[in-house]
């Protein structure tokens, strides 16, 4: 029904209407068209008003909050700009909100390499026709279907602490198998504690990555492997000049998911370590702030959280939007 | 006719829609100004064995009015402090809610949303009931504001008297200085000296070396303000606790309070810092060869907390409030809560016999010693306070730097200290 805008002639409504129709054009215009997506839109209007209220509006409830002198439970004593904002990298105690942006940093970086490498070498390999393909597909899949909760639990035991006598999960294999050598602190580490806390999420979201890089292969044409292998190139050759950039698109899917994803790691990082120095990132540093009543200090941070993720989202949405528009 | 049929579907999901979320909210408005809401954040276990035997004690002592339990499960208290500050907010306060006696009520107070109850005190008769200095510590500008329920004692050490016995330490030290021989002694012996668990349990362990180091007077000093945290004994504390961490269990930032407890039953540990509920804890989990004793160089020092009740303003059933507080207060409330929950009654005239063997020594203490408040529980910082010392341990633990804890602490006092 979209683009025909002649109304069909067994819903004209009956005699009168008729003629005004020929009277008055612009009028019966307006009515054909309101006729045409009026419908839709009053059936769409309850979630856009919920989305205008609860997604928009608290959106912008937030930013003035951040913006307020409001840091206990008592109504705010006025309106600061963006002195919350400055606090946060200037004056903040221990540099804690910046401390809270490098251990991102370091999560970030590993994470996403790590899914990307796994996914591409796992999606590689079954691409060169591995045997029992479905099933390997599966396996490496199956672990995002288990809630970062429930992973953190186990991974919490599995990257204990204890070495020596105390060791227990990995650190305890090492031990058993006389690896002493490799036992480590994981996320206790002062510097690079982060970069064990990224291994529960490499975990679960390589097979995710996988599965988007198989079908970037199953999308490219096989006429293009057969002219490349026509012309005489080898496997590595056909990899790295005929597949490989053709994946370009697959990548970038695969670091806007998984960077939006590690911008705003909770729940992971609650049960693997619960809300602590070491492992603070900002969305748990809002929880803490949120919980000691410190309500301005906590918008700001969830605020700053939202413009760096729009500054990863938004370029790939307008990308997007503008290739389907070319296609 | 098609036209009509769709803009009809379209209304009736627009109203069905319209009808769900409308009648989300009704009830409340309740049945005259009998009930009495009670908000805690005890659900289960020895705390809502505690809460029955008060609501017993209630039932009795005010039978014109009707207890309702607004009790809010999880997270230690941090979902019901959510849900109370947004019905605070709102002007839709409960009757009455739990809160940690002492600063971490200074926001509620300063923001006037809860009654000075100094007039009820005396006319209860709580002004000499409980300990001067517990009167003194919540005093806030001449008045006071809550009736707390119980007592816990923060600077307690527990050890486990096997491991201690086989590394010959006979008799609990009593200054600082001893404490680090006999910890040598445990660590000669191949045990983790000291059981540790993360920040919070670290800022008990610190308060309780700052208590050796700065006695009884300066210590409540850091928290009003009065005693500066850039001093020299401050200095000299941090650098103590960094000497103490040595001793202490590698992955200390895994362990929450119950893992350390499990090195001592274990015979891992020889001695654990923890809040007397380790008592109960040890008890209830049938390990019996403990001992305990106050953290050396506290000798004299109670170190307290306490859950309290309030009247808040605007309150439906102030009266009916009022005969709760009074509950709380009163010596038949006290022992019901306090023998079922593990801890001690706040007033002084409790009846030792009728508790367990180390309650029983907690009660005499508690008549006979200085009491100092604890921040790591909220009775001597604000929320805020607590938030930002907790980082600040938690930051020591992985770097060892006295310095940035002492300019950390600078900052912390700065921004919360009243």
């Amino acid at each position: 029904m979209a683009t025909n805008t002649q109304v069909p002639a067994e819903v004209r409504p009956p005699g009168g209407s008729q003629p005004g129709r020929t009277h008055r054009p612009g009028r019966m215009h307006w009515h054909s068209r309101l006729r045409q997506w009026g419908p839709g839109l009053l059936l769409l209007s309850p979630s856009l008003i919920l989305l205008a209220i609860f997604v928009y509006g608290l959106i912008g409830w937030t930013i003035n909050l951040s913006m307020q002198d409001r840091h206990t439970a008592r109504p705010s004593k006025g309106f600061v700009g963006l002195d919350n904002y400055v606090n946060l990298f200037a004056n903040d105690i221990s540099d804690r909100f910046v401390h809270s942006l490098k251990n991102l940093a370091v999560f970030t970086v590993v994470f996403i390499g790590g899914t990307l490498l796994l996914g591409l070498l796992w999606a590689f390999l079954l691409e060169r026709g591995a045997k029992a393909e479905g099933v390997f597909r599966t396996v490496y899949l199956f672990p995002m279907a288990v809630s970062f909760v429930a992973s953190g639990v186990v991974w919490r035991w599995l990257m204990n602490a204890g070495t020596g006598e105390n060791a227990g999960g990995i650190n305890a294999i090492f031990e058993d198998l006389g690896l002493g050598f490799l036992e480590n602190p994981w996320w206790t580490h002062p510097n690079w504690g982060m970069a064990a806390m990224a291994m529960p999420a490499i975990w679960q979201l390589s097979g995710y990555i996988m599965a988007l890089f198989i079908a970037g292969f199953r999308g490219i044409s096989h006429d293009l492997r057969e002219a490349a292998y026509v012309d005489g190139a080898t496997s590595y050759q056909l990899y790295r000049h005929v597949l490989f950039p053709q994946l370009t698109p697959t990548v970038l899917s695969a670091l806007i998911i998984t960077g939006h994803m590690s911008m705003k790691m909770f729940d992971l990082i609650m049960s693997v370590s619960g809300a602590q120095w070491i492992t603070e990132v900002p969305a748990v540093y809002v929880w803490q702030t949120l919980l000691t009543s410190d309500y301005a200090k906590s918008a700001a941070i969830s605020v700053f959280l939202l413009v760096v993720v729009a500054l990863v989202i938004v370029p790939y949405l307008v990308h997007v939007n503008r290739a389907e528009k070319r296609s | 006719m098609r036209l009509s049929r769709r803009v009809s579907v379209a209304v009736v999901g627009l109203t069905a829609l319209l009808a769900a979320t409308a009648c989300g909210d009704d009830g409340g408005g309740g049945t005259a100004v009998k009930n009495v809401e009670v908000f805690t954040w005890w659900a289960d276990g020895g705390e809502k064995a505690g809460l029955d035997g008060l609501v017993g004690t209630f039932g009795t002592a005010c039978p014109n009015f009707t207890f309702v339990n607004g009790a809010v499960a999880g997270g230690a208290g941090s979902n019901a402090k959510q849900v109370l500050a947004s019905r605070l907010t709102q002007s839709d306060p409960p009757d009455t809610f739990q809160a940690h006696a002492g600063n971490e009520l200074n926001d509620y107070i300063s923001a006037g949303q809860i009654e000075d109850l100094s007039a009820k005190y005396t006319e209860w008769g709580l002004t000499n009931a409980f300990p001067a200095g517990l009167i003194s510590n919540l005093t806030v500008d001449g008045k006071i504001y809550s009736v707390p329920a119980n007592i816990h004692r923060a600077n307690m050490l527990w050890g486990n008297k096997t491991v201690l016995a086989s590394a010959g330490i006979a008799a609990n030290a009593t200054s600082l200085d001893a404490f680090f021989t006999d910890l040598d002694k445990l660590k000669a012996k191949g045990v983790t000296p000291l059981a540790l668990g993360k920040d919070w349990t670290q800022l008990m362990l610190f308060e309780s070396v700052l208590i050796s180091n700065l006695g009884a007077d300066k210590f409540i000093g850091l928290w009003n303000g009065s005693t500066p945290w850039d001093g020299a004994d401050v200095t000299k504390s941090i650098a103590d606790l960094q000497k103490l961490m040595t001793y202490t269990n590698k992955d200390r930032d895994t362990f929450d309070w119950t893992d350390a407890e499990k090195l001592i039953m274990e015979g891992k540990a020889g001695y654990q810092l923890m809040g007397d509920w380790e008592a109960a804890d040890l008890d209830a989990k049938g390990f019996k060869d403990y001992s305990y004793t106050v953290f050396p160089g506290n000798t004299g020092v109670f170190q307290w907390l306490a859950d309290s009740f309030v009247l808040p303003k605007g309150a439906k059933n102030a009266a009916g409030t009022e005969c709760w507080l009074k509950t709380v207060g009163s010596a038949e409330g006290q022992k019901a809560f306090n023998t079922k929950k593990g801890s001690i009654p706040a007033r002084t005239d409790a009846v030792a016999a009728d508790y367990p063997a180390y309650q029983q020594t907690a009660i005499a203490d508690w008549k006979s010693l200085k009491q100092v408040p604890s921040c790591a529980h909220g009775a001597g910082c604000s929320q805020g306070y607590m938030g930002a010392l907790n980082s600040a341990m938690g930051k020591f633990s992985s770097d060892g730097n006295v310095s940035a804890l002492q300019t950390a602490l600078v900052a912390a006092a700065g921004q919360f200290a009243k």
